[in-house]
Order: C-alpha cells, then sequence, then structure tokens
C-alpha cells in the first residue's frame, strides 16, 4: 500500500513541479554549454598568448578583447539560469538592464531641472508598464498596446509634460533625448523578451504546409543574442585584418566596410549551418541565413549610433562615465537595434496569424 | 539606536545606494576610523544621506551627518530617518552664543566621532560651489586634530533637486579627496577658500 500511495504522490508533486517550471528544451540548454566552454577556452587561449608573446601582442587589445569575453560569458550564464527558471525571469532580467542602461544613458545626457518630473515618469511609469506589456504581447490585442506604448503614448506624453512644466529653452532637444533614451533602452531591448511570446508557425516542406510551431521560444532569444556576439566577434576580426575603408573614421575608428560586410555574410553562412544542423529557429534554412545577416547588420547599425552619441558627448565608453560600473550601454548597444528588427520580421513572415 | 533603527539604518543604506546608483572613490585619502569631518558640496536633500551610505559600514556607525533641523526634525518619518543615520540636528534660525551650533556639534562628537558637514549652509540653487561659512574655520582651529576631508557630491542635483519630493536614479559619483588642516597662522577667509578650493579641485579630476 505505502509505496503506491507514495508513488501517487510523486506523480503529483511530478505534475505541479512541471507546471511551475517551464520545459527545459535540451537543445538550447546544450548549444548554450557549447557556446560557454567556446568562450572559456578563447578566453583562457587568449590569456596564455598574452603571457607567451607578452612584447609583441598589443595588451591593450586583449584588455578589450576579454572585457568583451566576460561580459558575453556573464549574459550567457544568465540567459542560461533564465532558461531553467521560466520567461518571467527573463523578462525581469531585461527589465533590469534595460533600467540601468537609461540610468547611464541619461545621466551622460544633459537635462534641464525643468526635465526631472518628466524623467520620474519614464523612469516608473513607462519602464514598467513596457515590460508588463511584453508579458502580455503574446495576445493580439495587448500585443498593439506593447508595439505603441512608447513611440506613440510616451513621445506625445514626453513633449507635453516638457511643455507643461514651462521651459522652452532647447525645447526640441531635450524632448529628442529623453525620447530617444527611452526608445532605444526601454523599447528596442524589451523586444527581446518579448521574442518568448511569440506564437508562431514554421513552413513544414514535406506536406507543404503552415504547422504551428511548438517549440521552447527561448530558442528564438537564443539565436538572437547567439548572431549580436558572433557578429561583434566577426567583426573585431574582419576589421582588424582586412579593414581598409572606414565606415565613418570622426564616429568610430575601428569599423570598416569589410568589416560590416564580411561579418555579415559569416553570420548568414553561420546561421545557415546552425539551423541546417539543429532546426533550431522555425525559419527555412535560407530564411535563417538572411535573419542572420539581417540581425549582424543591426548589431553594427547600433554600434555606430551609439558610437555617435558618446562621440558627441566625449566619453569613449558609458563605462567610464561613473568609474566602476561596467557600462551596461557599451555591452548592449548592438542587441538594441537587433532585437526589435529580428523581433517584427519573425512576427511578420511567422506569426500565428499568418494562417488565419 | 534600537533594533528598528539599526535594521531602518541598513535598509535606508541599500537604498540610497540602489537610489543613487553612487560610486565611491578616495584621493589620496583611505577609509579610516580617526575622527574626520567630511565637508561636501550641498545641491540636494539626499547629500547627507547618499555620502553617509557611501562610507565603509564599520565607519558609518561612527560617522554623523549634520542636517538642518527645520527639514529633518519636522514630522515623525522625518525625525525617525534622521534617527537612523544618526544625523546631528542643527537649528539654522535659532542660533545665538548659548545655542552655538559648533559648541553642540564638538559637544557631541566627543573624541570618537567624525562628522559630514555642508559649508555652504544651505542648498546650492544653480549647482555652482558657493561660498563657505565660517563654522568650518572655527572646527579647525578648536579641534586641530579633526582631519577635514573635502568631498565632491557629483549629480546628485539631478537625482533630487532642490524643490523635488521625488526622485529619480540616474548615478552618481562620490569623490574623497586628501584631508587638510589649518595653517599656522592661516586666516579665516584666507582657509575658507582654500577648503572650497579643494573640493572644486574633486569636480575637475573627474
Amino acid at each position: 500500500m505505502v509505496p503506491i500511495a507514495s508513488t501517487i504522490i510523486d506523480n503529483e508533486v511530478a505534475e505541479a513541479l512541471k507546471k511551475l517550471l517551464p520545459p527545459i528544451d535540451g537543445l538550447t540548454i546544450g548549444l548554450l554549454l557549447i557556446v560557454i566552454s567556446l568562450l572559456v577556452a578563447v578566453f583562457g587561449w587568449m590569456n596564455w598568448l598574452k603571457r607567451r608573446y607578452h612584447d609583441t601582442i598589443d595588451p591593450a587589445m586583449v584588455r578589450v578583447f576579454n572585457r568583451r569575453i566576460v561580459a558575453w560569458l556573464t549574459i550567457y550564464v544568465l540567459l542560461g539560469l533564465t532558461v531553467f527558471l521560466g520567461s518571467l525571469t527573463t523578462l525581469c532580467f531585461f527589465l533590469g538592464v534595460s533600467f540601468w542602461a537609461l540610468r547611464e544613458f541619461v545621466t551622460m545626457t544633459p537635462t534641464r531641472r525643468a526635465d526631472h518630473r518628466t524623467l520620474f515618469w519614464v523612469f516608473f511609469v513607462f519602464v514598467p508598464l513596457q515590460y508588463v506589456l511584453a508579458a502580455y504581447s503574446g495576445d493580439r490585442r495587448w500585443f498593439i498596446a506593447f508595439a505603441v506604448l512608447i513611440p506613440v503614448y510616451g513621445s506625445l506624453f514626453i513633449s507635453a509634460r516638457i511643455a507643461f512644466a514651462g521651459e522652452a529653452q532647447r525645447f526640441l532637444e531635450r524632448t529628442a533625448k529623453i525620447q530617444f533614451g527611452l526608445l532605444i533602452c526601454i523599447y528596442a531591448l524589451s523586444h527581446a523578451p518579448a521574442l518568448l511570446y511569440l506564437d508562431l508557425i514554421y513552413y513544414d516542406t514535406g506536406s507543404g504546409e503552415y504547422l504551428p510551431w511548438d517549440q521552447t521560444k527561448s530558442r528564438l532569444l537564443f539565436f538572437l543574442v547567439l548572431m549580436v556576439q558572433l557578429s561583434d566577434l566577426l567583426q573585431f576580426f574582419w576589421d582588424r585584418l582586412y579593414g581598409r575603408n572606414l565606415i565613418a573614421a570622426p564616429i568610430n575608428s575601428t569599423k570598416s566596410w569589410e568589416g560590416l560586410i564580411g561579418a555579415a555574410i559569416c553570420c548568414g553562412a553561420a546561421a545557415l549551418i546552425l539551423q541546417w544542423l539543429t532546426r533550431i529557429t522555425p525559419f527555412t534554412t535560407y530564411g535563417a541565413a538572411i535573419m542572420g545577416m539581417v540581425i549582424s547588420l543591426m548589431a553594427i547599425s547600433g554600434t555606430m549610433t551609439m558610437s555617435a552619441i558618446k562621440r558627441d558627448r566625449g566619453v569613449s565608453d558609458y563605462g567610464t562615465l561613473v568609474q566602476g560600473h561596467a557600462g551596461v550601454l557599451d555591452r548592449i548597444d548592438a542587441i538594441c537595434f537587433a532585437a526589435p528588427i529580428f523581433y517584427h520580421l519573425t512576427r511578420f513572415f511567422l506569426g500565428a496569424a499568418v494562417a488565419d | 539606536m534600537n533594533q528598528s533603527q539599526k535594521l531602518t539604518s541598513a535598509i535606508l543604506a541599500i537604498t540610497a545606494k540602489l537610489l543613487s546608483g553612487a560610486t565611491v572613490r578616495w584621493r589620496g585619502s583611505e577609509p579610516d576610523e580617526c575622527q574626520r569631518v567630511y565637508f561636501a558640496n550641498h545641491t540636494s536633500h539626499l547629500d547627507a544621506l547618499v555620502l553617509w551610505s557611501g562610507l565603509p559600514r564599520q565607519l558609518r556607525s561612527l560617522t554623523r551627518p549634520v542636517a538642518a533641523a527645520d527639514y529633518w526634525g519636522a514630522g515623525r518619518v522625518r525625525r525617525y530617518v534622521a534617527g537612523c543615520f544618526n544625523a546631528l540636528l542643527i537649528d539654522r534660525h535659532d542660533i545665538s552664543v548659548r545655542n552655538s551650533p559648533l559648541d553642540i556639534m564638538l559637544r557631541e562628537i566627543g573624541d570618537t566621532f567624525s562628522l559630514i558637514v555642508f559649508p555652504e549652509g544651505s542648498r546650492s540653487v544653480t549647482g555652482e560651489l558657493q561660498t563657505f561659512k565660517s563654522g568650518l574655520y572655527y572646527l579647525a582651529k578648536k579641534r586641530p586634530d579633526l582631519e577635514l576631508m573635502p568631498v565632491y557630491l557629483d549629480n546628485l542635483n539631478r537625482i533630487l533637486p532642490r524643490g523635488e519630493v521625488l526622485p529619480v536614479p540616474l548615478l552618481s559619483c562620490i569623490t574623497i579627496g586628501a584631508p587638510i588642516w589649518l595653517h599656522q597662522g592661516e586666516g579665516k577667509d584666507e582657509f575658507l577658500e582654500r577648503a572650497r578650493q579643494a573640493v572644486l579641485q574633486l569636480k575637475d579630476e573627474q
């Protein structure tokens, strides 16, 4: 009797746990582990190179490179943890990153006394609201609210609230600064965790029909992050090895056209191979390749845009603004630009509504 | 300080750190338990709280911010909060020979406590550093053993500006410089200007 009763209880517990915890996707976890161990290996190899050839290798370059690797490792480990803990945890993690990035952005951008209350609204109303809506973005009605909250309500509200504050000096400039910060740090980045709430279909080549895609959504987020960082890494090498024609020297002294094209093509190829081997995304093999290229181009655009702002403000890193901080904005500029485009393209082509 | 105030004080310190995103930089000095007077620029009601929270924990219990009684003594909540960070409330309006703020400070710190003071007297409206009131000079004269530490608080005027109630959580920076002392035969104005320059220098170092 006793063993049977305990099996029943065990089953109940297992059921309850299954409901509580998200399904673990073996593929995502496996790939995450591979990427993490690769990064650790590269990190170790870089340090070995530094010690071995310390008089020929440029230590500044190694430092820049190592800093990036550590930041990526952190992101992947956190991403791995949130895969176990569910989409809400991922959402909260991105909310935290967004909030910190906006702090850095506004700290660096001079605002006036009269903007204080507008900023209060931005930080304490629009930031949390956008992420609450992201959690409901799977619902078609709420999706519209999620998509327009900041571009429509937010931008109109900000300009009106600044006008109500009664200071006309540099009105347009002040409005634009706050709107831009909100758009990039919060709105754009919130599309990364919103991927987890997409309802998608895929084209089944066997039957020639669109079928519901019922894989774990964290695969999409993983694909996005991986492509962004791969693009970053590939640019680093292409720029250093073949970079001849700089895109815009006054903005960024390393990004070259060769890097842009080389990284985009390599990213596309990597996405193609990954998709062909693992079927990680709902895209077709060529679809994944195009997505890889688009993500890479958006990532470079993000880095260039943020470089332009930093150059204008006369800072080299957002991190140096306040010493001791890693500079969150420096690390997420690429993903901020890639996430909304990736989200909307995916939704446009493979959103569940396409089948209707 | 009772148990609840101790807990509140720990919570306050964490909240102040989170809210102000403060980085603390010691330039030419190190945290130490010797008696000190931290003197800083004053732009926000948060100044005293943030500077106090920025000190290491063992120094916090030994450091008393000097705060205006008309603000921090008004209302039960503010009085309670002031008690939590061990504030020394000074009445800015009722100053007489019998009730001299300097004597109160000297009496209260004894030979254990350090002080946090804002020698500008009140919060600056423009964010510019105003001229220093003479209190710092007399403090240095009566207690030449105190280390006078210049402190520059950056960006707090944007986190909670004068006249606002709700804070905006930007990032700030606390720079603590090398101690200064009153030179032999140094005049009051001369000393106060030197102290002011010591704070300004930390600002330019950013």
